[in-house]
Formats: C-alpha cells, structure tokens, sequence
C-alpha cells in the first residue's frame, strides 16, 4: 500500500499521507472547515458535527476531523449541502444554549459565537433559551462551572481525563438529559479536581472559568487604608500580550509594570525574587537528604519532587499520597512572596501587615486554592489574600482603560523587584530544573555548570517527559560526598505525564534524585489561566519569549541574586533556618481518590 | 416464492450437521459459500455477510472475535426473542462456523437487559453443545476450539448500533465509535470482530447444508433468502412470520388478517412509514428496507401521536454524543407536540423537514441517521390530517403559533 | 447493623465480585449490574468500591451507570415494574393498564410507594409487541395484560 494518497479538495489536489485526516488535509492547503469538539492538543471526538464535508461516495457527510484519509477521494467542503447541515448544527447548537453574549466573559473569545457569526446566524429558528436552567456552581474555590452554557463537545472531559489524567468530570446520563458531571454531581469543590483549569482554557464557550476575585481587588485598590502589593509571575507577562492583540510570545513585562501601577497598585514586585527563594531552600533542602543518604546513610526519601505547581500538589494528594513525603517541603514561590511580604517587608516598609492586601498575577486557577490553604497564614495573616489569573488582570487592564501596547517602560518596585534569569525560566516546564542546576552544580564545585550560555538543553523543551544526568566531576570541600557521582533528574510537565514518573516512583525502581514536575502543558506559561486559545504552537513562542529573556540578563542565577542574599542576611538567617522553615516551607493533607 | 411462507430458520435441524460440514471445509471456502449465497446481515444496514467475514479473516489480529447481537430493541420487534427462546443452537452454530471460518475462537452473544430471562435457557444450550463437543475445545476432533459466553445488557437501545455495542461489551458507555476503523479491523478490545444479528447467524447453517445455490434462488436479485417479520398492531393474528424478501406489503397484511389499515410502519421506529397508497412495494434491500418490524395501524389510529410515541423513543435512547441526534430528535418531538396543539405553521413545518434531512446526513450513527424517518414518512404522508387536526388546546393554551 | 460494618461487608461483597470477573475493566457493566441486582441500586459507596477495585475513576464508574436504563443510581423499590410504553403496547390497550397500576399502587410512573416495595416506570420496547400490552417486575415477563390481570400480578408481589 502506498503511503502517500492524492486527494481533491474543493478542486484542489494535494497529496498527504494515508491516514491524515482530512481536516489536516484541508488544512493544509488553507481551507478552512469550522470545528467545536476539535481540539488541537485533543484526541478525536467527532462529536459535534459541525465539520461535516461531501466526500465523494458516501451517502452521508463526513466529519471532517474523525475522517482518516485512506483512499484517493474528492472532497467538496462548501455545497448546499454542507453549508444547510452545518448551519443546522448549529442552530440546534444555540438553540439549547443559555447565555446573553455580553453578560459572559467569552464575549469574543467565544468559538460558537464566533460560527454563529460566519454562518451569519441572525435569528435563532427552532429557540432561544430566556432563563437559566441550572444553578453556576461557584463552590470550588477556582473552578466555576456553568452548564447552561454547556454545548456539550466535551473537550473538558477529554483534558481531564485523557491529557491530565485525573478524570473529575464525564458525560452522564443519556439522550437529551446528557450532561457533564463530576461523581453523583458532585459539586466542583468536592469532586475530585486539581484546579488546574486546564478544562477552562479549552472550553469553546463559557460553561467553564475562574472565580474571579478583580472585583475584591478593585474593592482593595479603591480604598485608602489599604496598601495593595502585587506580585507578577513568570508566565503571564509572556502571555498577557495575547489579550491586547500582540502575537503569542510577546513580552510585555516592563510594560505591564507601568499598567499596573496605572490601574493603583502601591507596589509592584517580581515573583521571580521567590523563585530564588525556592532554589535557596529547595536546592539545599535537596542537598541536605544527598547528604543523609550518602555521608550519615540515615534513610532519605528520594526522590525529591518539586512543589511549585498547587494543581500538581493537589493531584499528589489525590492520587500519589503515599508519596506526600517526596515532594519538597518548599511553598510555591507566590506563597514564599506573600509570607515575605507580610513580614519582612511590612518591617522595612513600616506597613502594617493587618492593612496590607497582597494579591498575585499567576497563569493559574489552582494558585486561588493555594490561597486558601489553612496552612498558608505563616506570617499571622492570609498571606496572599488574592490570586488574580493573565485574563482577569487583562480584564482589569482594560477597565482601567489602560492602553498596554502603548504605555512606556517602567522597572519593578525595590527590594523585591529583583528576580534573576533562574527565577524568570520557572514559567517553562523544566525551568525550575534548570535554576536548581545552575545553582547547585556551581554550589557543590565551585564553577559554572557546564552548559552553553548556560543553556540547561536536556530539561528544555515540549517533550513531557525528560531527563538528564549530570555528572560532579570534583566538588568542593564541603561536598566531596559528591564528587564522582552522577546527579539523575527528570520533568514532567501535564499530570498525566507526571502519573507516568509517579507509577514508577511508586514501584521503588525510580533511579532519578530530583523530579520537577508542573501540572500545566508546557508548565506555567500553558497555564489554566492564561489568555484562550492554547495550542503547542502558542505554549512554544511562549517558552521562547522566556528563554530569551533570560538570555538578556546578567543575573541569571539565583544564588547570586543580591536581594535574596540580603534577605537571609537581614532576616531568615541561612537556608533551611528555623525561620525559614516558619515562613517558607509548608506540609500537605493525604486526600486519597474515594 | 414471493409472498409464501417458507420455513428455513423455523424448520427443525439437526444442531452439528452444519458445523460438521463446515469444519471439513477450508475457512475460505466456507467464506466463499456464503458469499455465493448473498446473505445480507439482518439487523437492518444489510450489508453483506460474506465481506464482513472475509474482511475480519483477511484483518491482522492475534485475536478475533465473533459477536452475536442480541439487542433486539427496535421497537415492534421481536423475532430474535423468538429465535433465542426456540432455537438456539442455530444461532451458536452459526457462530462457531463464523469462528471457524475467520479464524476467532471466541463468540459473546449481547443479550439485551430486557431478555434477561432468557439467559438461563441460552447457558443451558451452550452447556449441552459443549457436552455433545459442538462448542469448547477440540470441536468434533477438528482441533478448532470455540467458546461463547454471554454478555448482557442494561437496557439501551443504541447499543443495537455495532460499535456502541462494542463500547458496551467493553464496559463503557454505548456510545457509537467514529468510523473507520470498523470493527472488521479493529471491534471488541481492538481486535478484528464480526458482529452479525441473531436472525444472520440462524441462515448460516442452513446455508451450509443445502447450500448457496438453494439459498439465493429465494427471495429477490440483492435480498436473497427469506426475513422474518415481527408483525404487530391492528391485525388479527400477530407474531413472527417467516417471508422470502421481496414479499409486498399487501400480501403481508392479508396473512396477517389486517382490516381497515390506513398505514404500515415498516423496519420499526426507524423505518419507514407506508400508506396505502404503496402497499404494493416489495419489502427488500432494494425498495422498503426489511427491518424486523412491521406495525399496522387501523383507520381509528391517530398518526400524530405514533409519530409523538416514536419521537420520544428517540429522545430518550439517542446516546447523546452528536448534536444532531440529540438536539434533534428533542426538537422534531418538539415540534409534533406543537403540532398536536394546533400551533405549528407550515413554515415552521419546512424549518423541521429541513431539519430532518440534515440529521439524516449528519449524524454520527446509524441511530441518528435513521430517527428522522418516521418523522419524515408520516408527515408526507398524512400531512393533511395533521394539518387538520383539531386544535383541542386553543383555549387552555395562548401560545403563539411558531414561525 | 452499624454503618461501618455495613460498609464492610459492602466493600467485601464488591471486592468478590470483582474478583470473579478477574479485575478486568471490560467487565464493568456486569459487575454493576450484579451488584444493582444485590442491593436494588448503586449507592454512592459501592460505586466507589468498584472503581477503587477497577482502578477506574469513580466519575467513569458513574458516567457509565447513568447511561442504561436498567441501572439505578438512586434508591428504588424492591419491585420495578416496567410497563411497555412503545406503540404496539399501546395500541394493544397499554394506557389502561398503565391507570389500573397507578390506582392500585397509589403512585405515579416515575415514583415509588412509600414502604419502598414498588417502583412504577416505562420502559421502551421489551420485544413483546405481538403480546401486548407488556410488563416486566424485575425479571419476569408479563403479556397480554389488561387492567384487572395487571393489578391482580402486582397483588401476589404484595
């Protein structure tokens, strides 16, 4: 059989390989079929119908996206046909979706909105639904679901299921009553979620999104006696473009500061100062278990896990609560942020922390849940009181009236603006992996890791699982433990990449020291809060933008970051101190599955 | 013949004689013999028994596997009820002769929940073939080993619709699977599986004993052999008939002592629904599709409302994975029930025809694509007396008509 | 019994079940349906003991059970009476028998009595079209049925 097979589509040929389907077919020669259940990160569902071709041959139309090329047919994308059926598909589409457009935070941004639009839908034929049917479920503390926006293509239950591997939601029941539920619709908070809001950034219309606090903050800005300080991570300042109208992998940092400080923040700071942080505590609290296992042979639990990700925690203790010990005693950064803040910082400053409202930029859903850990009060206080998603700072932008492309530069705030090119590449997935490197390799020997430009290549990159070894050819006095050894990592990026690795740390076969995992695609920069649509293409340019950032600055490890060296100076003494541990680590609640 | 009574499948039959003859025989000649025959599957897409065997023996697969559909739920149907309860051992036979021929050693009968007390008989009449070493290993010292167990159901109809069958034997939800793959190459846990009804595997031996040949003389050109027909409703003597395909509707309803019948539903809430005006069509492949339900309705029956009761069959069993099945089987049902209140225009009226030619074309299964059908036929078909219809509900009611 | 044996045994009598069927995924359907058989529905508990001994989500164990009819997810009565509501069955007299049952058991299709003994539904096409009007209690079939030889079936199950 040959593999390559010639079709005809709309009178044009093209030759694709047997078995591409024909959608990419179409695709690849820039015509355009509409898709809902479509996903590109997504396995085929073929659900939706709206894709439907002529296929020459068959008495009924085709899906396009679930139909895999294998003989050499004419394909007519565009007849009477198609255009009737699709339009009717979608008016049944609409006629069974509850929304008033300018009342949903997808208002264009909405994929059946958007088709409605292309068919030139402009009076609903069979109905228009006036009322809600169901009752929003607000009670996750980040996840909001609205089914009477629900259109059913499922892309939620297959990124739950399939690309993140927890399975919190499903199809159930059958015929009209079908709908998406967690376990005996369970509401979202009980169900057995991560947060992770992976479900939202692939949701076509607006049945899913995060609670959304940018009014709360509004509320905090708006009033006098409040200090608000906000923290910006990593990820969105890569992504937030997007929402202003810039190409994927555009960052806008410096700008973003400007926009912030606009819209009334007192105090603008980095994330990527904690994420030093993280790679002080973490680095040696990884160092410390090499050493009991290796000079005292007291029992050390390796591998280490990283903790950065609050949707990957949650999963842990879902699903791996056996290995609750392995991850790393470390807050994620926005947690060490806030904790510092609170503390430290309201000393020098002379704030009092009862009258400070720390809030955070995070491409994440899940950081909202972190927020409200119990056991995230070390300073005395909430000590991040919000968690504000790419979209809903955009949002905020946008109220302000707040021009983002447009606005001139401005650096972050003083002392903790200050973040090295480490900190910054925690926003891909392996970049916490490689700040430890750069941090811990020249820790132990005393020269820069061996790297171009410091470029950690084997941890880099969209692959979802990685490895690398990095061999100690000689260390310094203090680690001479180490000299000779050879330190074995792994990243993992998407839970159901992170099951994988766990599966084998389970069975006790695991050869690796030190795991970071993040439970994003992509790790932060593909985020569940970040700007809508999401695709390995757009996660890609993201990373770049990252990664070239980096390479633009000359502190670009975070051992050498001099605020973080202040700090331990000043006021937490060494890494791993006892006020350290108070303030920057942290312990997790085995949940189990049933 | 057309129009007789014959008898192949009702007709007593030594169990063993057919699987004897068979396993004396090279799978690819049995294959051939029963192309030879132009045995058309009976579960209602008639598509050609022989290929789809040849198909699953021809596929690559460490396994392979040979399923019987027993998911008699269209409704008016009742002929494999019929077969299961009195000859079993037709329908194994004809199974592990499938086995044979494609190179599977395992048979699972899908028994519908609602036959659920049937299952005691049919385990009874495989534990009988083993003892007599027509099923299990070593079969009549062939070295052909063949098992069947049986599956059961839990109350879906769609899972008459092959691939959510094997969806639903794989212990999921019954919902189609996108096509191709087709089970022939990729069916139950991946591997090339022939999936045949009930009433295809009982012509299987009978086919092997007296023939091809013999077969495909009765009945028409492309619908060979003879159909059984569940045949319910208005008519005196209702039951299952055993017909030569080809057979009209006429001759039908005079069998079955039918009087004063003003339509016919042929092929069961998915079929089609005839008026007198063409009860001389022949019931086969080529002109009114031979599904296994006949309904008669009498000239006191309301078609609005058959049509409302079929409607609501499909709102309920539509898996509801695709948008045309699901959105619109609930809008046509929709739309006879504004019907029924006088308060459906003629406009409105096109908006659903429309509607139901699409999903005809545009759903994922057969289920969908074949809903529309009573739909489609009874509103042509006696438009008039709906269009007539009393408007019992125009003072309770002040719902304006839709356009 | 207190609660938490009762769990036990529940788990125990999950956990055999399973066993019997050798762990295998594909045997989903069956071990619901044996176990709906036991306790007359599929609490929330066992469905989570069949997916912790199926290493299944216990979302995928109830997207499934919800999909067929003949599985309940919530409690019903010890009798489930299904009365063919398909067009065979109701030109062949089935309205009638469908008020005779309502009358006699006090309830209407959908509910169930109050001592938990009986619940009343309609179900599709049961395949006895030329028998009509149809029921199934449980698992026994009854045909040809008019109100008073409906009522009088219901009666030896009080």
């Amino acid at each position: 059989m040959s593999m390559d097979i010639t079709v005809n589509i709309n009178g044009k040929e093209i030759t694709v390989k047997r078995g591409t389907t024909i959608l990419e077919a179409a695709r690849n020669v820039n015509i355009h079929i509409p898709t809902l259940c479509y996903h590109d990160d997504l396995c085929i569902s073929g659900i939706c119908r709206i894709c439907l071709v002529e296929v020459d041959g068959e008495r009924t139309l085709q899906a396009a996206c679930s139909i895999p090329i294998t003989r050499p047919v004419t394909i007519k994308t565009h007849t009477e046909r198609v255009r009737k059926a699709r339009r009717n598909v979608l008016e049944l589409m609409l006629a069974n979706h509850y929304g008033e457009c300018y009342t949903c935070f997808r208002n264009q941004n909405c994929e059946l909105q958007k088709l409605a639009k292309e068919y030139g839908v402009d009076a609903l034929k069979f109905e228009h639904v006036t009322e809600p049917r169901y009752e929003q479920d607000k009670t996750s503390a980040a996840v909001v679901r609205d089914k009477n926006k629900c259109i059913l293509c499922r892309r939620c239950i297959r990124t739950c299921q399939d690309f993140q591997g927890v399975g919190a939601l499903d199809a159930t029941h059958r015929g009209y009553d079908t709908q998406i539920q967690a376990f005996y619709d369970q509401p979202m908070a009980d169900a057995v979620c991560i947060n992770c809001g992976q479900c939202i950034t692939r949701c076509p219309v607006g049945a899913l999104r995060e609670k959304d606090f940018s009014d709360s903050v509004w509320q905090a800005i708006d009033d006098p006696s409040k200090i608000v300080v906000i923290q910006t991570a990593p990820a969105p300042r890569a992504a937030i473009g997007e929402e202003f109208g810039l190409p994927p992998g555009t960052s806008v940092t410096k700008k973003l500061n400007t926009a912030l400080k606009m819209i009334g923040f007192d105090y603008v700071f980095d994330t990527n100062f904690t994420a030093d942080l993280t790679i002080m505590e973490e680095g040696t609290e990884l160092l410390g278990r090499l050493k009991d296992l290796l000079v005292d042979r007291k029992e050390a639990v390796l591998p280490m896990v990283t903790s950065c990700s609050p949707g990957w925690i949650k999963f842990c203790e879902h699903f791996y609560p056996k290995l609750l010990p392995n991850l790393s005693t470390c807050k994620s950064p926005q947690q060490m942020f806030g904790a510092i803040l609170k503390t430290y910082f309201a000393q020098k400053a002379g704030i009092n922390p009862a009258n400070m409202v720390v809030v955070s930029l995070m491409p994440c859903v899940a950081k909202k849940f972190e927020t409200d850990r119990p056991e995230m009060t070390s300073s005395g206080f909430k000590d991040v009181d919000f968690a504000l998603t790419t979209r809903e700072v955009a949002q905020m932008i946008k109220e302000a009236g707040i021009q983002l492309t447009q606005l001139e530069d401005s650096p972050f705030d003083d002392p903790l603006g200050l973040g090295s090119g480490a900190g910054l590449i925690f926003g891909a997935t392996g970049g916490v992996m490689e700040a430890a490197i750069r941090t811990a390799y020249e820790i132990v020997t005393g020269e820069e890791a061996p790297f171009e430009n410091l470029r950690v290549t084997p941890v880099r990159g969209m692959e979802g699982i990685k490895e690398a070894e990095i061999f100690i050819p000689k260390a310094l006095e203090e680690w001479s433990f180490l000299e000779g050894k050879t330190l074995r990592v792994a990243v993992a990026h998407g839970t159901a990449n992170a099951r994988k690795l766990m599966d084998i740390v389970t069975q006790g076969i695991a050869q690796w020291h030190f795991i970071e995992v993040m439970a994003c695609p992509g790790g932060c920069l593909g985020g569940g809060g970040q700007p809508i649509p999401t695709s390995e293409e757009i996660r890609k340019l993201r990373a770049k933008a990252i990664y070239g950032e980096d390479e633009q600055l000359t502190l670009r490890k975070s051992h050498k970051n001099p605020q973080v060296l202040k700090l331990y100076e000043e006021f937490l003494g060494t890494p791993n101190s006892h006020k350290s541990h108070e303030l920057l680590h942290t312990t997790y609640t085995p949940r189990g599955v049933f | 013949m057309v129009g007789h009574k014959i008898q192949i499948l009702f007709s007593p039959a030594e169990t063993g004689i057919a699987l004897r003859l068979a396993i004396g025989k090279k799978p690819e000649d049995i294959i051939a013999q029963v192309k030879e025959s132009k045995l058309r599957g009976r579960g209602g897409a008639g598509f050609p028994t022989g290929l789809k065997w040849e198909l699953v023996q021809q596929a690559k697969g460490e396994r392979k596997f040979v399923v019987c559909n027993a998911d008699e739920g269209e409704p008016g149907t009742f002929k494999d009820r019929i077969l299961l309860t009195d000859h079993p051992c037709k329908i194994f036979e004809g199974m592990a002769i499938c086995g044979y021929a494609v190179g599977a050693q395992n048979g699972v009968v899908y028994l519908r929940a609602e036959y659920r007390y049937l299952r005691e008989g049919l385990v009874n009449a495989i534990k009988k073939m083993k003892e007599s070493n027509y099923l299990g290993k070593n079969i009549m010292g062939s070295g052909f080993n063949f098992d069947i167990e049986i599956h059961l159901g839990a109350g879906a109809y769609v899972c008459g619709e092959e691939t959510a069958l094997l969806e639903s034997l794989e212990g999921k939800r019954g919902e189609a699977r996108n096509k191709p793959p087709y089970p022939t190459e990729c069916g139950y846990m991946g591997c090339p599986t022939v999936v045949n009804n009930v009433e295809t595997f009982c012509y299987v031996p009978a086919i092997m004993t007296k023939g091809a040949q013999w077969f495909s003389e009765i009945g028409t050109m492309e619908s060979t052999g003879s159909k059984l027909f569940s045949i319910s409703g208005d008519v005196a003597k209702p039951g299952v008939y055993e017909l030569a395909m080809g057979s009209t509707v006429d001759v039908v309803l005079q069998l079955v002592g039918a009087k004063d019948t003003k339509a016919v539903q042929v092929g069961g809430a998915s079929g089609i629904c005839v008026a007198e005006k063409d009860f001389n069509k022949p019931i086969s492949f080529e002109s009114l599709p031979p599904g296994g339900s006949i309904i008669v309705f009498n000239k006191s029956r309301d078609m609005l409302y058959v049509l409302k009761n079929f409607m609501e069959f499909f709102v309920e069993e539509s898996c509801g994975q695709c948008t045309p099945c699901r959105e619109g089987t609930y809008r046509l049902l929709q739309g006879v029930e504004m019907m029924e209140q006088g308060r459906c225009s003629i406009h409105y009226l096109h908006t659903l025809r429309d509607l139901a030619q699409t999903m005809l074309i545009s759903s994922k299964c057969g289920l969908g694509q074949l809903a529309p059908n009573p739909f489609l036929s009874i509103i042509d078909n006696f438009k008039g007396e709906i269009l007539a219809r009393d408007r019992v509900a125009r003072n309770s009611k002040k719902t304006p008509v839709v356009r | 019994m207190k609660l938490e044996s009762r769990n036990n045994q529940i788990a125990q009598e999950v956990i055999e079940i399973v066993e019997k069927y050798n762990f295998q995924r594909e045997k989903l359907l069956q071990i619901l349906e044996e176990l709906n058989d036991s306790y007359g529905y599929l609490s929330e508990f066992v469905m989570k003991e069949v997916a912790k001994n199926l290493q299944l989500t216990t979302t995928e164990v109830y997207s499934v059970a919800t999909f067929y009819s003949f599985l309940n997810t919530r409690p019903k009565g010890k009798y489930i009476i299904r009365l063919c509501k398909t067009i065979s069955c109701v030109l062949a007299g089935k309205n009638a028998v469908a008020n005779a049952l309502r009358n006699e058991l006090g309830i209407d299709f959908g509910e169930t009595t109050s001592d938990g003994k009986f619940s009343l539904e309609f179900t599709n096409c049961i395949g006895m079209c030329n028998q009509g009007p149809a029921m199934l209690i449980n698992n026994d079939v009854y045909y040809h049925l008019d109100p008073e030889k409906a009522v009088e079936i219901v009666e030896k199950y009080q």
